[in-house]
């Protein structure tokens, strides 16, 4: 059914296909020009700034999780993974802070991104080869990765060396001809994503994976591989985002990350990719966070809800977008 | 006759004198089980809590060899009632400690197990029936919010503008924002925001960089929690303003107390809310069966403001919290 659907859709509907995928980008200019209707401050470049550095864990994660979606697996586990990459991460530097100097800044990364990236291969592996739906996996390496990190905290934090602190500080709070760092590394995130899902084969096979699998198969796909890959992008993907995200408060807690499998999942979906796989939209997901980001921004500078409303005010903005998102583009 | 009864004084006597070498016997060996139920460590507090129950665990266990502690930590209040239904199946409790995950979830289960006659001890969380407990030990969290208030109104000459921070919607947070908001009402401070960061550093640094954008002027703020106040520092240090001049948080956490303990401007004082009560509530129940000194009351701990000059009282470098 869903493999006959986008068949036909290219050929027949091409220009509101398009039009559709430029719906994340036009809700969030309505959520920019709501904001700055509720307070001036909002506009401020320093407001913007802040909003749009922060957005960029949920954007990094997201382009991975992309791909996972693409393919139509779903990975739960990440915000748990980057609590681990992150205590992971800081356990190295601080171990390698006596001998190296600030080269454990580097070393540490590196190793970050090996973590990373084996924990997705994990998640792939567990899912293709044991033939396990990718919900429970990951929810059993949810849980998993979550209970390793408050092992290794002690339920408490783990604080990076004060050695290297300063050193690494920049690479959160520091910027690039005004564009600060975390903004740079979404974008190239995002540039090498794209790439890769939209101009190499490799990313053809994950859209064609996830919108019917068998036809793929069929046609010489190696279903598996394709899959396990994915999961592998996502694994790197969070290495990534916990790069950029140990500088910031320079500490792992239990609740690091904690929720974030939820917010990167509704960024990539209001970002225009369909959670049951086959279409995926790489921009659109850079929005979708930027969205979410913006929302709970526009919350706390509005005094039009109460505290204990918040919550459900940014749950009914996600439902609208989505249902805006609907019918404009199934007619 | 004459020889009969003094057979049977004899042998009366003789079998007093075994029953007394029997209780004698029976109380030197006499084994008492102590269940100690607590969250599990998901956060930097009943991390805090783990780390000392254990600690507590060990010292009791070797102070009294014929006490034995069990420690069992739940993830929900849900695990915390089958937590509570596993204990009491396979041992025999004479006391249990608990520091329980909500108050009317836990009641029944509670009561439950107290009704077996174990000796029940409530920590932090009253339960809604209080004629269940024998023991209840809890910090002061009115206290909590009302101690930093008056020092900030008294520091602040009781005028300014100043934000807070709510923790996760409980009864704990209500009391404290309470306490809080009562000492500051009486004061010209005005609370210009008051919003929910859930006792997480991340959305503490999001909520606070927000407050920032959002009010030119900020004499002060509280965060009502330590581990959030780490979050709400780095937001202000990185926007760069002067304008805050107090940031306070609350529970003690050892990197505040070192903050406390060299002089911090920004950061002088801090109130606790020590999870090493968990370890006061065990030691008296402890002394309850091993020292027979009554324990039956309410035991509230005061929340005296840290400072630097008591700071050192405070601080245990080897807990996680």
């Amino acid at each position: 059914m869903s493999s006959a659907e986008i068949a036909v859709l290219p050929e027949t509907e091409g220009f509101r296909i398009r039009w559709a995928d430029l719906a994340p980008f036009i809700a969030l200019a309505l959520i920019v020009l709501a904001g700055a209707l509720i307070n001036s401050n909002f506009m401020a470049a320093n407001n913007l700034l802040n909003v749009i550095t922060r957005s960029a864990f949920i954007a990094i994660i997201g382009v991975g999780a992309t791909f996972v979606i693409a393919t139509g697996g779903l990975d739960l586990s990440i915000g748990s993974m980057l609590a681990f990459v992150v205590g992971i991460m800081i356990m190295a530097m601080n171990a390698m802070a006596p001998s190296l100097g600030v080269w454990a800044i580097p070393a540490g990364a590196a190793v970050a991104l090996v973590v990373g990236s084996l924990c997705g291969l994990l998640n792939g592996l567990i899912i293709t080869v044991g033939r396990i739906e990718p919900f429970i996996v990951t929810l059993g390496t949810m849980g998993i990765f979550r209970a390793f990190i408050t092992w290794m905290t002690d339920g408490g934090s783990l604080s990076i060396d004060n050695s290297l602190r300063a050193a690494y500080r920049p690479v959160y709070f520091g910027d690039v001809l005004g564009v600060p760092y975390p903004v740079v590394i979404t974008i190239v995130v995002a540039l090498i994503g794209a790439f890769v899902l939209y101009k190499t084969k490799y990313g053809r096979r994950v859209t064609a994976v996830g919108s019917n699998a068998d036809v793929a198969r069929f046609s010489g796909v190696h279903v598996g591989r394709v899959r396990t890959l994915a999961f592998v992008i996502q694994g790197f993907c969070v290495a990534v985002a916990a790069i950029c995200y140990v500088p910031r408060l320079g500490a792992a807690t239990p609740t690091t990350g904690q929720l974030w499998e939820l917010q990167v999942i509704t960024a990539v979906v209001i970002g225009g990719t369909l959670l049951r796989g086959g279409k995926a939209h790489i921009w659109g997901t850079v929005a979708g966070a930027l969205i979410l980001e913006v929302i709970a921004n526009v919350m706390v500078l509005s005094d039009m809800v109460s505290e204990y409303l918040v919550a459900a005010v940014q749950g009914a903005i996600i439902i609208i977008a989505m249902l805006a998102h609907r019918f404009t583009s199934a007619r | 006759m004459k020889l009969d009864r003094l057979g049977t004084t004899a042998m009366s006597a003789a079998l007093v004198a075994v029953a007394l070498s029997g209780t004698a016997a029976l109380a030197q060996d006499a084994e008492f089980t102590i269940a100690v139920s607590i969250p599990a460590a998901t956060h930097g507090w009943t991390g805090g809590v783990v780390y000392h129950a254990e600690q507590a665990e060990q010292q009791i266990e070797a102070a009294y060899p014929n006490i034995d502690v069990i420690v069992s930590t739940a993830s929900s209040a849900t695990a915390q009632v089958s937590a509570l239904e596993d204990l009491s199946a396979t041992n025999e409790l004479d006391a249990l400690v608990i520091l329980p995950f909500t108050s009317e979830e836990l009641t029944g289960p509670v009561e439950q197990v107290a009704s077996t006659g174990t000796f029940i001890t409530v920590v932090d969380r009253g339960l809604s029936d209080e004629s269940i407990q024998d023991l209840y030990v809890a910090g002061d969290n009115i206290a909590v919010g009302a101690n930093t208030a008056e020092w900030l109104v008294e520091q602040l000459g009781g005028e300014g503008e100043i934000v807070v921070l709510r923790g996760i919607p409980t009864v704990i947070d209500d009391e404290r924002i309470q306490g809080f908001t009562e000492v500051i009402e009486q004061s010209n401070i005005e609370i210009l925001d008051i919003q929910y960061a859930n006792w997480n550093q991340d959305e503490a640094f999001t909520l606070m960089q927000d407050y920032l954008g959002k009010y030119p002027n900020i004499d002060a703020v509280w965060a009502n929690d330590d581990d959030m106040l780490l979050g709400v520092l780095e937001a202000v240090d990185m926007a760069g303003r002067t304008d805050v001049k107090y940031a306070l948080g609350g529970n003690g956490m050892k990197q505040v107390i070192e903050m406390v303990m060299e002089g911090d401007e920004r950061t002088p004082i801090s109130t606790p809310y020590p999870p090493s009560m968990i370890a006061s509530a065990m030691y008296m129940t402890a002394a309850q069966f091993a020292g027979q000194a009554p324990m039956r009351g309410s035991f509230l701990l005061d929340a005296p403001l840290i400072t630097p000059e008591n700071a050192d009282q405070f601080y245990f470098p080897d807990s996680p919290f």
